[in-house]
């Protein structure tokens, strides 16, 4: 290609540039990770949201998905494990003016945060919460996590989960969320316009994406290259929208149903706060 | 009381109490918390005066989470105060650490109990002095005062919402069960008598070349909250002048890290305050802190009645350390008595910076009580 | 004057850290004296001995504890039993009559007695009030306290709309102590 005809075809710039630091670019996900679509449908969704940058905050935990507030070029809080949420809880009441969104991993905010979590979503507390769920802690490579089927192997369940998992939309619809969706990373439109939902949703708000750990997760259940992993995810979902979150655990080797399981109002925590006084 | 809800005049009133009507005096406008006795009093104070004055309150599930919830807040715009007792203090130390590294001013109030672990809840202690100092992992520098009277818990409430501003970092108010629980007459001055000292923001406009963690010698860079529109980037890893985590870079580690202790270190004249009695001249110096300090006053006068030379230094702030004057009198005096409600810990200190030239004599007590006349007194003759 | 300390005790639901803080906020508020009040915490405070020590001086209070306890008042025998032998020799005891038999009997001590529940619950038609009778009999039989200044903090201390029943009831332990 001459250098006219690559000036025509490819931008300088990216369309996404002023939503990213990019002096901290290139990320440190490793390659077939999800979180970089992620990453891409959330400042989509931000776009479109039309909500004002400089009023919108990103707290996050530890782990691979804990990283993502460091890349997004806005107000953003790498907090410590497990405490993304009360941060933003914190973050929220101060000054209430501002979008408080949390991303982290299932790791984070199920596991060492799960109190956290529960406690929110039953207080109602409103901000959004995008938890990336790939079923093991991949920072620390690949240890067996909340979310990790039962039999999965990773390197502490060298003989196979012997415990449960648990459901993100079950736990988080049960805890009283106001809107509870799961997709995977494949899913990038459908995520987009979740997470827009999500971002325009007052109250305690979800969106679980399943995300492909190719280097960990994928490697120690032989799912293959990050290519046959997230071809797996695509021929394994299935959409089932308003289903009983309670019918959304995930097996080994099952299926993984997606879609929006809760969408409904109810007073946030300062809603209810100023009516009480 | 004034009509912007804080209140004014002269009130008898318990020191939790104090506390509370001190941190809205200073301007706290959220409370994050968990019940635990003897600091509930506190939260309850807060959650019934709040509202009248703009604020919020939240009752978090854990102390971990009303750390968090105070750290947030502050980076939110307000001014953020939680107050616990020994069990809720070891469950914040993981995210006092984080105020500390993220640079975030905030309040935490523990009202001492006897320990370790649930120890006995409804009695005095001190033997959280060294997790003050220490509790949270890594290095790093902390201020830490300690009052003797609900006057004081209000007067130090304020002084530490001041302090937190001022050096950009949480600020602990180590008082005791018998002061959060004993009422006394406590006066709130008007408005204009309150020192406030307001948080300091950029002084140049939002830019991508902002230093939020801007590294001038024993500084303390100013703060840019969230909405403000300046972007910040905050992380408990270790971070350059951007903010951004740099967590291999040695230099990146000494250089912030020297800031984060030197802020403090530096600035010791500022931040410690004694209160001293008849020390100069004195054969021995009784070195106390909060309930401790006020006990001592009794057998320092008794042993004065025999004729005695006995000071009383008593240590306002006890973090930092008062070490400069500990060496100075070191070399003038026959002994330093340290009477704590612990088995020993501030004694430490002393001690270290007696470096020798002096006795340094500890006057313990398990908890759950005061020091008897009777013991301190003792100690005071038998090296007089 | 110098120091005093009055110990006030019964048992959980008589009112008793109501009628110290109202004591205590007399003496630092309205005479000016310096005052430290400590309560008894715990299981005590849940239906057992229930006591609250005041202690006020002219001079600063250093030790904010019991030294020499001048004042028992005790409206349970539990209460009674537990701190009699607190009571400096030369002391004032003031009881319940109907609700303290004197088992130890002293004789270095001075012993003033009301009924005061079976006042309040019987000229006042609130048992409730029996505490305040308490503080009006009290100020009829020391000087430790001006009865101007309790009355105000009484005042200032109760629920609204309960004036009248409680300055009733003061007055009425006033007037008894005072025959």
């Amino acid at each position: 290609m001459n250098e006219e005809l690559s000036n025509v075809l490819i931008s300088k710039e990216h369309p996404m540039d002023d939503y990213l630091r990019e002096d901290r670019l290139p990320h440190i996900w490793c390659s077939g990770c999800g979180l970089g679509t992620i990453l891409t449908s959330f400042v989509s969704a931000l776009q479109k949201s039309g909500l004002d940058r400089d009023k919108v905050a990103v707290v996050s935990g530890i782990g691979c998905t804990g990283r993502a507030a460091g890349y997004l070029y806005l107000d953003g809080f790498h907090t410590t494990h497990g405490r993304a949420i009360p941060f933003a809880t914190g973050l929220k009441l101060g000054n209430p003016e501002l979008k408080v969104v949390v991303i982290s991993g299932d790791g984070d905010l199920v596991a060492i945060g799960g109190n956290h979590f529960i406690h929110a979503a039953r207080r109602n507390m409103d901000i959004t919460v995008i938890c990336v769920n790939n079923f093991n802690y991949g920072m620390t490579s690949g240890q067996m996590g909340p979310t990790t089927p039962t039999g999965a192997r990773t390197s502490t369940s060298p003989y196979g989960n012997h415990e449960p998992p648990f459901s993100v939309p079950y736990l988080a619809a049960a805890s009283g969320a106001t809107y509870v969706a799961r997709w995977t990373s494949l899913h990038i439109r459908r995520l987009e316009d979740s997470i827009l939902e999500a971002l325009n949703k007052k109250g305690f708000s979800v969106v679980e994406i399943i995300s492909p750990c190719p280097t960990y997760y994928g490697k120690k259940n032989k799912m293959g290259s990050a290519l046959q992993q997230m071809k797996y995810y695509h021929e394994n979902s299935v959409i089932r929208h308003g289903s009983d979150p309670a019918e959304s655990g995930i097996d080994l080797g099952g299926e993984i149903v997606v879609g929006c399981f809760i969408n409904k109002d109810k007073p946030t925590f300062l809603d209810s706060q100023k009516r009480s006084v | 009381m004034a009509n912007n809800g804080i209140l004014q005049g002269s009130f008898f009133m318990d020191g939790d109490t104090a506390c509370a009507e001190g941190a809205l005096a200073a301007g706290c406008r959220f409370f994050g918390g968990y019940p635990i006795t003897p600091a509930t009093e506190i939260a309850e104070r807060m959650v019934l005066r709040l509202p009248q004055v703009d604020g919020t309150y939240i009752q978090m599930e854990d102390e971990i989470a009303s750390m968090n919830a105070v750290l947030g807040a502050s980076w939110g715009g307000a001014r953020a105060m939680t107050a616990t007792s020994g069990p809720g203090f070891s469950l914040m130390m993981e995210n006092l650490g984080l105020g500390i590294m993220t640079e975030t001013p905030c309040v935490v109030v523990n009202v001492q109990r006897g320990g370790p672990s649930t120890g006995m809840p409804t009695l005095v202690g001190q033997g959280d002095m060294m997790q003050a100092r220490w509790g949270s992992h890594g290095d790093y520098e902390i201020i830490a005062l300690a009052p003797s009277s609900p006057q004081e818990l209000f007067d130090l409430t304020i002084r530490a919402f001041n302090l937190a501003e001022k050096y950009r970092t949480p600020v602990l108010v180590m008082t005791d069960e018998t002061v959060g629980h004993m009422s006394e007459r406590v006066i709130i001055p008007p408005p204009e008598e309150i020192e406030h000292y307001p948080r300091r923001k950029p002084d140049v406009p939002p830019s991508a070349d902002y230093l939020p963690y801007k590294s001038e010698p024993n500084s303390v860079p100013p703060m840019a909250c969230a909405g403000d529109g300046y972007r910040v980037h905050v992380t408990g890893l270790t971070h350059n002048e951007k903010g951004y985590p740099d967590t291999v870079n040695l230099d990146v580690q000494q250089q912030m890290l020297e800031r984060l202790i030197n802020k403090i270190q530096h600035n010791k004249d500022d931040i410690i305050e004694l209160h001293e009695d008849q020390v100069e001249g004195a054969d021995i110096v009784v070195v106390a802190y909060g309930i401790s300090a006020r006990t001592a006053a009794r057998p320092i006068r008794l042993a004065r009645e025999m004729g005695l030379k006995v000071g009383l230094l008593k240590l306002v702030t006890v973090w930092p350390f008062a070490e400069e004057r500990i060496r100075e009198l070191a070399p003038k005096i026959k002994a330093f008595v340290v009477p704590e409600i612990n088995m020993g810990q501030i004694v430490l200190e002393v001690e270290r910076c007696a470096a020798g030239q002096t006795e340094t004599i500890l006057v313990p007590h398990a908890g759950g009580g005061l020091h008897k006349t009777k013991d301190v007194l003792a100690t005071i003759k038998k090296f007089a | 004057m110098s120091r005093q300390e009055i110990r006030l005790s019964g048992f959980g639901g008589q009112g008793i850290m109501t009628a110290a803080h109202i004591l205590g906020k007399a003496a630092a508020l309205f005479d000016q004296r310096n005052v430290t009040l400590t309560k008894s915490y715990g299981p005590e405070s849940r239906g057992g001995a229930s006591s609250a020590l005041v202690i006020m001086a002219d001079e600063d209070i250093d030790y904010p504890l019991l030294t020499k306890l001048d004042l028992l008042v005790t409206m349970s025998q539990e209460a009674y039993t537990k701190y009699i032998g607190e009571l400096s020799s030369g002391g004032l005891l003031i009881i319940d009559r109907d609700l303290v038999q004197l088992d130890q009997p002293r004789d270095d001590i001075e012993v003033r007695s009301i009924p005061s529940t079976r006042i309040a619950a019987d000229e006042l038609g609130r048992k409730i009030v029996a505490n305040i009778v308490m503080l009006g009999f009290l100020a009829a039989n020391t000087d430790a306290i001006s009865k101007d200044g309790l009355k105000e903090s009484v005042l200032k201390s109760i629920p609204k709309g309960t004036e009248k029943l409680n300055i009733s009831a003061f007055e009425t332990g006033y007037g008894y102590g005072s025959q």
